[in-house]
């Protein structure tokens, strides 16, 4: 599996009421979200992204509400994958959760400036800047979590694990 | 090598004798939480997972408060489709507008959280009921759905930051000062994906409401779950309202921390916390007496019947500033029949204030006090992110009842001794 596509990059404590704002809430259809993903910090996001566009932040990324529109709207704005130094910890699960991958990497988080053309190999957990010809390495997921992963989600997982066939 | 009381609550959900920090355990809840935002995206979860009923209805509750009384038809349909939901499946605990409550308020109130007991709910302050001596904690709605139906998730297990609390507070400091004062401290990622374990003989001098309001937070350090020793005070408050079985667990001697932090609470101030984050932290003589537009009074975090108190004792006999609109909003209907019959909200109403139903509303800038651009409120809920309490050019302070009470007289951010 890979991703490539443009950056988004974001600093440190981008929280889930800037990626999704709860005026929102009352919504949850995907496209909805999208519309407003992190409009408060960056009007022109949902504009901008392109399906495959990374977001990169730096440390505890996701922190704050446990909604999980918040990775909602970024998976539905097309976004393949977030990098960052560290998650806060619901917004990873979350993420997991729902089939948005994400990475921590510091090295990768400090080096991605806003622009910069990425491509991704989750197979290696390899991540290439290709604008700045340089190359980074992410920690692969423990294989608990790759189950989830592969399996499309912790509901088709959980369907599994519960006999359920049909 | 020992155990801490988080490990030792998830090693026995997990059928297990010892549990490691960084192990990924599936454990068996006690309890799952959802409300009007998180849990229509749970049902929906829930209806893929191809499963016709939850794994026990008896141990999920369901709590319209965030956009309730629905504030816009959106909110209306989300809230009919989660009462639709708990007729069909039959939940005991679904809590309609008139004896809802702000869930983490509610929850305890009703004796659904006792020591040692597993729960998640689709909402990051679950975390309150470490308070209570459970293991407690904030998850997803895909989480909810997986957990209603199977009674089960999956976590990894946390290291753990152990605050040894020590002294006696002063007059006006409550949880809120302590809780800021540490976030302050060790910052909003000061505990990331840890749990923090607070003990000490400080604790006796922290009613239930206090630790209530330490835990709630505990996300906002970062942090997985907070958890507090089990003592007189705690099985009090659960001994009027727990009718089952519970288990009291505590830290083995060797338990392993990765740090210990001392709080002597006898030196806290006041503390309040500037925009954007939590912990920017300054104490009210460092606040420089800031202009504010608004002051609200309630939330998961402060709005309980001991908040309640504090602010009317302030209020009492006064009015408040007349540039300012103060909304106070007690957390359950409950706080708000105490609050009444007490007198309290005859003060509120007579000091200028508004007292309206429990909802969570303007804490994340919902509805019942949105902010314009430019606007200041200070507040006793949980976070000030931008744009939480309405515009984005907005400001959210954060502090605890006193100080919200102080400065809603003043129209600054005040010291309560001041007043």
């Amino acid at each position: 599996m890979e991703a490539s596509g443009k950056a988004f990059k974001y600093g440190d404590n981008v929280d889930t009421d800037v990626i999704i704002p709860a005026r929102y809430l009352n919504s949850s259809e995907p496209v909805v979200l999208a519309a407003h993903c992190m409009e408060d910090i960056d009007r022109d996001f949902a504009a901008n992204a392109r399906p495959g566009d990374i977001v990169a932040g730096l440390k505890n990324f996701g922190c704050g509400s446990s909604r999980e529109h918040a990775p909602l709207a970024l998976k539905a704005s097309g976004v393949s994958c977030v990098i960052a130094k560290t998650f806060a910890r619901i917004f990873y699960r979350n993420a997991i959760n729902i089939g948005l991958p994400i990475l921590e990497c510091p090295e990768a988080a400090e080096s991605i400036q806003n622009g910069d053309q990425i491509s991704i190999d989750f197979e290696t957990g390899v991540i290439s800047n290709l604008t700045r010809n340089e190359t980074y390495k992410a920690e692969p997921f423990p294989p608990f979590m790759r189950e989830i992963i592969e399996a499309g989600g912790l509901v088709n997982r959980t369907r599994r694990t519960m006999g359920v066939t049909e | 090598m020992g155990m801490t009381m988080t490990q030792k609550i998830l090693a026995a959900h997990t059928g297990l004798s010892e549990v490691k920090s960084g192990q990924l355990i599936e454990a068996s809840v006690d309890l799952v939480l959802g409300n009007d935002v998180t849990a229509p995206v749970a049902i929906n979860e829930f209806r893929k997972l191809g499963a016709d009923k939850v794994f026990d209805r008896g141990k999920i509750a369901l709590v319209p408060d965030h956009f309730t009384p629905n504030k816009d038809i959106k909110s209306a349909e989300n809230c009919k489709l989660l009462r639709e939901f708990a007729a069909e499946q039959e939940i005991v605990n679904y809590f309609e507008v008139g004896q809802m409550g702000i869930e983490h308020c509610l929850i305890p109130e009703k004796g659904l959280a006792a020591p040692g007991e597993l729960i998640v709910g689709a909402d990051s302050h679950t975390c309150t009921y470490g308070a209570l001596g459970a293991f407690s904690t904030g998850a997803g709605s895909t989480d909810m759905a997986c957990a209603m139906a199977s009674g089960k998730l999956w976590f990894k297990v946390p290291s753990a930051v152990k605050f040894v609390l020590t002294g006696k507070p002063g007059r006006f400091i409550g949880g809120k000062d302590v809780i800021l004062h540490i976030i302050g401290k060790i910052g909003v990622d000061g505990a990331l994906y840890q749990s923090m374990e607070f003990m000490g003989e400080g604790l006796r001098h922290l009613n239930i409401d206090d630790r209530f309001t330490i835990a709630n937070m505990a996300v906002e350090a970062g942090a997985k779950n907070g958890i507090f020793t089990v003592d007189s005070t705690t099985l009090e408050y659960i001994n009027r309202r727990v009718n089952r079985e519970y288990t009291v667990y505590s830290a083995d001697e060797d338990a392993e921390y990765t740090d210990t932090i001392e709080i002597n609470l006898s030196e806290l101030r006041p503390t309040v916390s500037f925009p954007h984050l939590p912990d920017n932290t300054k104490t009210v003589d460092e606040a420089g007496g800031v202009s504010i537009d608004q002051v609200v009074i309630g939330s998961c975090t402060n709005g309980r019947i001991s908040d309640l108190r504090i602010a009317a004792s302030l209020l009492k006999g006064k009015r408040v500033h007349p540039r300012l609109r103060v909304i106070i909003l007690p957390g359950t209907q409950d706080i708000y029949l105490r609050a009444v019959r007490e007198g309290l909200a005859e003060i509120f109403v007579e000091a200028g204030a508004v007292f309206s139903t429990p909802t969570c509303g303007p804490c994340l800038g919902g509805h019942m006090g949105i902010l314009a651009k430019g606007e200041r409120a200070l507040s006793t809920t949980n976070r000030n992110f931008v744009g939480r309490m309405g515009h984005p050019e907005s400001e959210v302070y954060l502090c605890g009842p006193a100080v919200a009470a102080a400065s809603a007289l003043t129209g600054r951010i005040t010291d309560p001794e001041s007043v």
